[in-house]
């Protein structure tokens, strides 16, 4: 006897599995982000984020991670935004699909998916050593800008490239120069999409350890200059957590680094929408 | 004019950010390859590591790295497709637009948090029902796969999103179902993008450092079942940089070049398939 | 700090190698290592600030209390693999052991393991408090950190009968120990010789000692 399910009853079977799997995956996210969150919700308080950091993270607060991871994110940003938006201006605009357009493309492409650890390896050993930066602020920014460059490159490219042809004609047509159709023209308008690239780095840096603990250094003083090494809220936690110093204060922590890292998902996250809904 | 210097300006820029990064190649691998010759191909690729003792072997990391990143795949594929299946071609908008968002979330998780998650629940829960010491392949494996999801789902919702709709007017019109249409229509059509997708999140899953180091246990043998400990080669580096000096030190370049030319291999492999430009 | 807040101090972790090497690299002004200097490392200026023991330490609830170094040599080189072949229970060993570079396991190495080497199959980690927080929490685990860390949420096993309290470490009954040193290139001057001066002092060695370490000057005043 053959027994065949019918393509109605097949549908309906994969139809709950796959509901069934996207359920899981949202449950696994909600679960990670809520255990964090309880556990250190109740530790947070105003005098958490602004006290200093006593007793190697066992009291006090985490003021000098947050200032730490401030610091070096901007200084990545501020580094990496310039380089990144002009080089990809300069690709989209310039050379315009050629050879040695998909050349640095490629290369872009490859080292936004070099693995963090690496840049750390590089950070720690020019930087550091080499450059005789030390552990600092200055060094965890200029790993982190040279890590996100090539993100901040293809997105922006991205962006770039869904300008309308027509925009720039027109611009032309009315008599506009180079500089000035991109500056008046493409700029403004693919910049939501720039923006998303941007902030989307500002994310990635912020949760960012591997290349940050051996480059900034670990330090848990308040960072005075340039050249103070600092801790970042994600290694402050990594020592916490793996050291089993404090677990509560390592719940808030995390709880902390979540919660901006969200805010800066969802900024990135309208912008792009206001983007794409310009164009889509 | 101003057109002449903005062009030599923006010129500049790109040449010095490009340099930045030509920089940081040539680096690693001039540090690395040289120690490859040095101790010869043999002892490079033997099981034993043991730098301070002259042994550079990274054939068990290697064998480590690709053991939890084929079951990170093995998690993440699954779940992955199911969602963006799901996504593109069984809900309305307003859940997509909820769903998809939330999902990308996971994507935002610092590596150090899913790594934590896995030590307080998921290596207790493997080591008490499972055995070993919790600290393995199997807990690396279903954190990565958990890291690595964002991004296959991210790309096949996108490839399938690809897919004209006259393909599935047409299905529908000789009267196959939904599901039908998905499995022999639109998954093979958005085979390259769904592709492209997954060597990416192996790309990510071999990358991966914190969440690994502080789950797999990091030791040297070779695991012999999914329930014993691992060491990658990105945990390698991150255990002992801080203290290498000298041949061990250009060994740690070494396994860097070795992961940037994986890296490298896979874009190259993405890109054929998907016939970018 | 308090009394001098314009001078900044910082302080970064890392293993006793690590500390070591930043040193010779003009990283850090004071290098800090928890084990003796090798030959090749001899350039530097040593001064000792404490001494502090190695402690093997297991799961709370294990009934294993004391072993000798050769058992402890079996478990670590992967000869003994059950909790059974020391009196406990029927349950695989999780030995856990420090990266390559630490200076905890270049002093266990040197004095608890002699001439064994410590087995591929161990867990590694890379600082005394992740061993400490697996083996609190590992029922088989065994690993090993030092003295002053030990807390009520792991037991310390006593090495040949001898249990690692300070009185022990202090009269050499408990024979696992090693220096704690503060590491320079040059003499100390300025600053940094108030630091040293300070850490020597009264004041200093009343820290450490509260710290669980003993501290220099108790062991060389004797």
């Amino acid at each position: 006897m053959t027994f065949r399910i019918g393509p109605r009853t097949n549908q309906i079977i994969a139809y709950s599995i796959l509901l069934l799997m996207t359920l899981i995956t949202v449950v696994v996210l909600f679960f990670i982000i809520g255990y964090v969150f309880k556990n250190g919700i109740g530790q947070l308080s105003l005098e958490f984020l602004t006290d200093k950091t006593r007793d190697m993270g066992k009291e006090g607060g985490i003021l000098p991670s947050i200032l730490g991871t401030f610091f070096v994110t901007i200084f990545a940003i501020i580094i990496a935004t310039p380089l990144g938006v002009g080089s990809a201006v300069y690709l989209v605009e310039y050379t315009k699909g050629g050879l040695i357009h998909r050349i640095i493309s490629f290369g872009a492409d490859c080292l936004a998916g070099v693995p963090s650890i690496i840049f750390g390896l590089f950070g720690f050993i020019f930087f550091v050593i080499r450059l005789n930066l030390g552990w600092s602020i200055i060094s965890g920014g200029l790993t982190l800008a040279v890590m996100i460059i090539p993100t901040i490159i293809r997105t922006t490219e991205e962006a770039i490239k869904a300008v309308p042809h027509s925009f720039r004609e027109i611009s032309y047509s009315l008599g506009g120069g180079k500089l000035d159709t991109i500056l008046k023209v493409v700029l403004p308008t693919s910049l939501p999409g720039i923006l998303t690239g941007v902030i989307l780095g500002i994310g990635r840096a912020v949760g960012e350890t591997a290349a940050v603990i051996f480059t900034a250094g670990s330090s848990l003083g308040i960072p005075t200059s340039a050249f103070s090494s600092t801790r970042t809220l994600a290694v402050h936690f990594y020592i916490l957590a793996r050291e089993g110093i404090s677990m509560p204060k390592a719940y808030a922590t995390a709880t902390v680094l979540i919660i901006i890292i969200l805010l800066v998902n969802f900024i990135a996250y309208r912008l792009m929408h206001r983007f794409m809904a310009k164009y889509y | 004019m101003k057109d002449k210097i903005a062009e030599k300006l923006l010129l500049f820029i790109a040449f010095s950010a490009i340099l930045s990064l030509l920089l940081i190649t040539f680096f690693i691998f001039q540090q690395g390859i040289p120690l490859i010759f040095k101790v010869g191909l043999s002892n490079f690729f033997s099981t034993h590591w043991a730098p301070t003792r002259g042994n550079f072997g990274i054939l068990s990391m290697i064998i480590g790295s690709l053991m939890v990143t084929a079951g990170a795949l093995v998690v993440g594929i699954p779940f992955g497709l199911a969602c963006a299946i799901f996504l593109a071609e069984f809900s309305s908008p307003p859940i997509q637009k909820t769903l998809k968002p939330i999902i990308e979330l996971l994507a935002g998780i610092p590596s150090v948090v899913y790594g934590f998650i896995g030590i307080v629940i998921l290596v207790p829960f493997i080591r008490e029902h499972f055995g070993g010491p919790g600290f393995s392949v199997l807990a690396a494996s279903i954190i990565l796969g958990i890291m690595i999801l964002p991004t296959i789902v991210s790309i096949s919702y996108d490839a399938l999103l690809a897919v004209p709709n006259t393909y599935r007017e047409g299905s529908y019109a000789v009267g196959a179902t939904k599901w039908q249409t998905v499995v022999m229509l639109l998954l093979p059509a958005a085979r390259s993008g769904i592709v492209a997708g997954i060597i990416l999140g192996m790309g990510r899953a071999i990358g991966e450092t914190m969440a690994v180091i502080m789950i797999a246990g990091n030791a040297l043998k070779i695991p012999h079942s999914m329930l014993d400990s691992v060491r990658t080669l990105t945990s390698t580096l991150a255990l002992e940089l801080g203290y290498a000096t000298g041949d061990h030190r250009a060994a740690l370049f070494a396994c860097g070049s070795f992961l940037f030319l994986i890296i490298i291999l896979l874009n190259i492999i993405a890109i054929k398939i998907t016939g970018r430009k | 700090m308090e009394k001098h807040p314009e001078i900044q101090i910082n302080v970064q972790g890392g293993g006793s190698t690590a500390g070591i090497q930043a040193t010779f690299n003009k990283i850090c002004d004071i290098g800090t290592s928890s084990r003796n200097l090798k030959i090749s490392e001899k350039d530097l200026k040593v001064i000792v600030i404490a001494i502090d023991g190695i402690a093997v330490i297991v799961h709370k609830d294990n009934s294993v209390n004391n072993l000798s170094t050769e058992d402890i040599r079996s478990i670590f080189s992967g000869k003994i693999e059950n909790w059974q072949d020391l009196g406990g229970r029927d349950e695989k060993i999780i030995p856990v052991t420090r990266e390559e570079g630490s200076g905890t396991r270049g002093s266990f190495e040197d004095m608890i393991m002699g001439d064994g080497i410590i087995s591929d199959a161990c867990l590694v980690q890379d600082s005394n408090g992740s061993v400490r927080e697996i083996i609190a929490t590992t029922p088989q685990g065994i690993g090993y950190i030092s003295v002053g860390l030990v807390d009520e949420r792991e037991k310390a096993v006593a090495i040949n009968g001898v249990k690692p309290t300070l009185a022990n470490l202090i009269t050499c009954k408990y024979k696992f120990s090693r220096p704690f040193l503060l590491l320079l290139l040059e003499e100390p001057k300025g600053n940094i010789k108030e630091f040293i001066d300070y850490v020597l002092s009264k004041e200093g060695q009343d820290i450490l000692k509260k710290d669980g370490l003993i501290p220099a000057t108790e062991i060389y005043n004797d």
